[in-house]
């Protein structure tokens, strides 16, 4: 069998039924065989936009997303797309052409050391130097991609290794001696862990991407209901607590919400799972949770201990080791009740004082905020929302309540702009039925809008609602707020027809110019089976409200000016 | 993480690797991604063929080397991680250095060779070359000691470090 050949029986061995790509002069082979395969190839239009369509695949469903590039260009354009999907815990393998192995180290046409350029963006990878050792080393990729804390793999396959002749033979398991992810919880620690559970007054559970990836979502849920403890999420972990719940705070951290940044910094005990106290959340360390004790559940050993010390570290998956706490507490664990229930009081009060909100008297220009509202209303809180990066990720956060993990899907760690609309192919990719929305910006949208041929192309009906404010909104906030208002380089002065655009890819293009349009847009292209893009003209100075500043503690939030009180 | 406010201290991390290529770049690169200066480093076989030893010395404060030493840990060719400066362990490394020599020299540098239990390597009109092994602090006092007499060239090996028994098992 050619090493072409066996790449794609590899694939069908690990069950891969998509693959995105753009093709070239090192994987014409590759294509050559995947043709006639029965895999779906999906031909996106740039190589770093099939990264972010696989990344959005395997984010809405827990499987590993593939890509096929070329060599050189074809694979430094995957760069951004790894570095992504990595920092985010995504099993995305990139499989990349090389030139044949005579030619490497030659500048060759389109050479590029692509093992060196994306080792500290990847979870690992491999340079394939033999067809006899390609079988083994792609079931090593996917083992490596999906397992312990998953993440992005590149392999790196010369034109005369996918070209030459070996037996296929798939190896059933993997060994690695260096590798073996730690799943299972210390039964000491658990036990150290529920002395802190039950003895805490003000706990507050702080759920990460962790929760998501490990689908410890349900177990969670019992958990907090069973011992009365409100959780706040991460960015990444948004979804994996219903959003509407009664002991759901909604978001923390830079753009938290008063509630629960308020929690989090009165708790008596955090239990962090599956988050990895990024600055975005924590704000000033120095000031972060003073008088909490933390619980701190994460599969990655290197999360433990890295930004602050914990009392009781966990190293183990989620799901499992929030099972073994749930099983060794019982039924009916013994804890103070009422002290629980004085404290939901209190983070009510916060709330009561300044729950999430905005101008909804303001009629003259359409409030951002008031868009995503409307999405969640009329999509009934169940579309997949995509979002790229920037004020409208954060709206993105805040408005729309998430029901089920996997149904928020933003760039988190590496905040990569032009993520959502290709990411978006890939969920609807994954997920036929669903409404998927890219909640974009005017700036973001413009990064990879070369993939709206794409959704045309494969008919997929993503909508994409561009809150369109004519600035690259979150720059154009710090300089509001702390640059003296020079608004360099962040005001768009010239920008597409947004509408016009869409209808020279062929998809169908919408604007709301004024509040009453914006229900009606919106209506009109859920029930448009195929690509919509919807141009809301937003209100341009509209800001993310909270906002923690930079070196401030989290309770140390700007809040939005308060309203006129009403005459 | 503060990089400033904590006192540096030399740490000597045994790093137990798969026996492949670029695995000595995924450990430096992740060392110097981070911006920190290795101060030596060895790799060599060990008494298995697939695995081998990478001693590597960096200055740097607790807080980093701890990190330093998961994040290894978490590089998929690394079987183990060892801060030999957290135990009682050797190290050694081996110089070789070119002395310039006159006729009243060559006694006085062969004597001080013997004291610090070198070897002359190789001799010619004007110069001697010794072979020294040892540690830090005596391979700085014969060199220091060498250097009244002219010192051509020196060429050092990394430092390579054992543990002076097994460790107890983590």
């Amino acid at each position: 069998m050619s090493g072409a050949e066996i790449l794609i029986e590899c694939w069908k061995n690990e069950g891969v039924e998509v693959i995105f790509g753009y093709p070239g002069a090192t994987t014409i082979d590759i294509h050559h065989y995947l043709e006639t395969s029965g895999l779906k190839f999906v031909l996106t239009r740039h190589e770093q936009a099939a990264v972010h369509a696989a990344d959005g695949y395997a984010r809405s469903t827990g499987r590993p997303g593939v890509v096929l590039v070329t060599s050189g260009p074809g694979a430094t354009n995957t760069v951004t797309g790894l570095a992504g999907a990595n920092m985010d815990s995504v099993p995305v393998l990139v499989f990349s052409g090389q030139v044949s192995r005579m030619l490497i180290g030659n500048d060759a046409f389109q050479e590029v050391d692509i093992v060196g350029v994306s080792r500290p963006v990847t979870k690992h990878n491999y340079l394939v130097m033999s067809t006899e050792e390609l079988a083994r080393t792609v079931k090593e990729a996917f083992y490596v991609a999906t397992t312990g804390r998953p993440g992005a793999v590149l392999v790196d396959l010369p034109k005369d290794v996918i070209a030459g002749h070996a037996e296929f033979d798939y190896p059933r398991k993997v060994f690695l001696r260096a590798y073996q992810p730690h799943l299972s919880p210390h039964p000491r620690q658990i036990q150290k862990a529920i002395k802190l559970l039950l003895s805490a007054q003000k706990p507050v559970i702080y759920a990460g991407g962790g929760v998501i990836a490990a689908g410890a979502n349900e177990d969670l849920l019992q958990l907090s209901e069973l011992l009365t403890m409100p959780v706040t999420n991460t960015l990444m972990g948004l979804g994996g607590f219903p959003g509407n719940h009664p002991l759901s705070l909604g978001m923390l951290g830079m753009h938290g919400l008063y509630r629960a940044n308020m929690a989090v910094q009165s708790a008596d005990l955090i239990l962090a799972v599956g988050a990895r106290f990024d600055d975005r959340v924590t704000g000033a360390l120095a000031r972060f949770a003073p008088e909490a004790g933390i619980i701190h559940i994460d599969v990655d050993t290197t999360s433990i201990h890295k930004v602050l010390d914990v009392d009781v570290p966990l190293v183990a998956d989620a799901r499992q080791a929030i099972k073994a706490i749930l099983e060794m507490l019982g039924p009916l664990p013994v804890y103070d009740k009422k002290a629980r229930l004085e404290w939901l009081e209190q983070i009510k009060e916060w709330d009561a004082r300044f729950p999430l909100a905005y101008d909804r008297e303001t009629r003259d220009c359409i409030k951002p905020q008031m868009v995503i509202e409307t999405l969640y209303r009329l999509t009934s809180g169940k579309a997949v929302i995509v979002t790229e990066v920037g004020q409208h990720q954060m709206w993105a956060a805040q408005y729309y309540l998430y029901q089920s993990p996997r149904q928020f899907i933003t760039s988190g760690g590496l905040g990569v702009m032009g993520f959502g609309l290709p990411a978006a192919l890939g969920v609807q990719m994954a997920r036929p039925g669903a409404t998927v929305i890219d909640i974009s910006g005017d700036g973001s949208f413009l990064m990879n809008v070369q993939e709206l041929t794409t959704a045309v192309q494969e008919n997929l009906p993503i909508k994409v609602a561009i809150l369109n404010n004519g600035c690259l909104g979150m720059v154009r906030q710090w300089q509001e707020l702390f640059y003296d208002r020079r608004y360099a380089a962040s005001i768009l002065k010239k920008e597409p027809d947004f509408v016009k655009l869409a209808e020279a890819f062929g998809a169908k293009g919408l604007r709301a110019s004024t509040f009453e349009e914006v229900e009606p847009v919106i209506n009109e292209a859920l029930s448009h089976d195929g690509p919509v893009v919807m141009d809301f003209r937003v209100c341009p100075e509209e800001l993310v409200y909270p906002m923690v500043p930079g070196g401030k503690g989290l309770d140390e939030m700007l809040l939005r000016q308060p309203l006129e009180p009403p005459a | 993480m503060e990089i400033s406010s904590e006192s540096q201290k030399r740490h000597t991390l045994a790093v137990l690797v798969d026996n492949r290529p670029g695995v000595l770049a995924r450990v430096t690169t992740l060392i110097s991604g981070r911006g920190f200066n290795i101060d030596s480093l060895s790799v060599a076989a060990t008494m298995e063929p697939d695995v081998s030893l990478i001693t590597l010395i960096i200055s740097v404060s607790p807080k980093f080397v701890s990190q330093i030493i998961k994040q290894l840990r978490k590089l998929i060719n690394v079987i183990k991680v060892t801060d030999l400066t957290q135990m009682d362990y050797v190290e050694r490394q081996l110089v070789m250095v070119r002395v310039r020599t006159q006729e009243d020299t060559r006694a006085e540098i062969m004597r001080l060779c013997e004291i610090f239990r070198g070897k002359v390597i190789d001799v010619s009109p004007k110069s001697f070359t010794l072979e020294i092994t040892g540690g830090e602090n005596k391979l700085k006092a014969v060199l220091s000691l060498l250097d009244q007499f002219g010192i051509e060239e020196i060429v050092s090996t990394g430092l390579t470090a054992i543990a002076r028994s097994l460790p107890p098992k983590r």
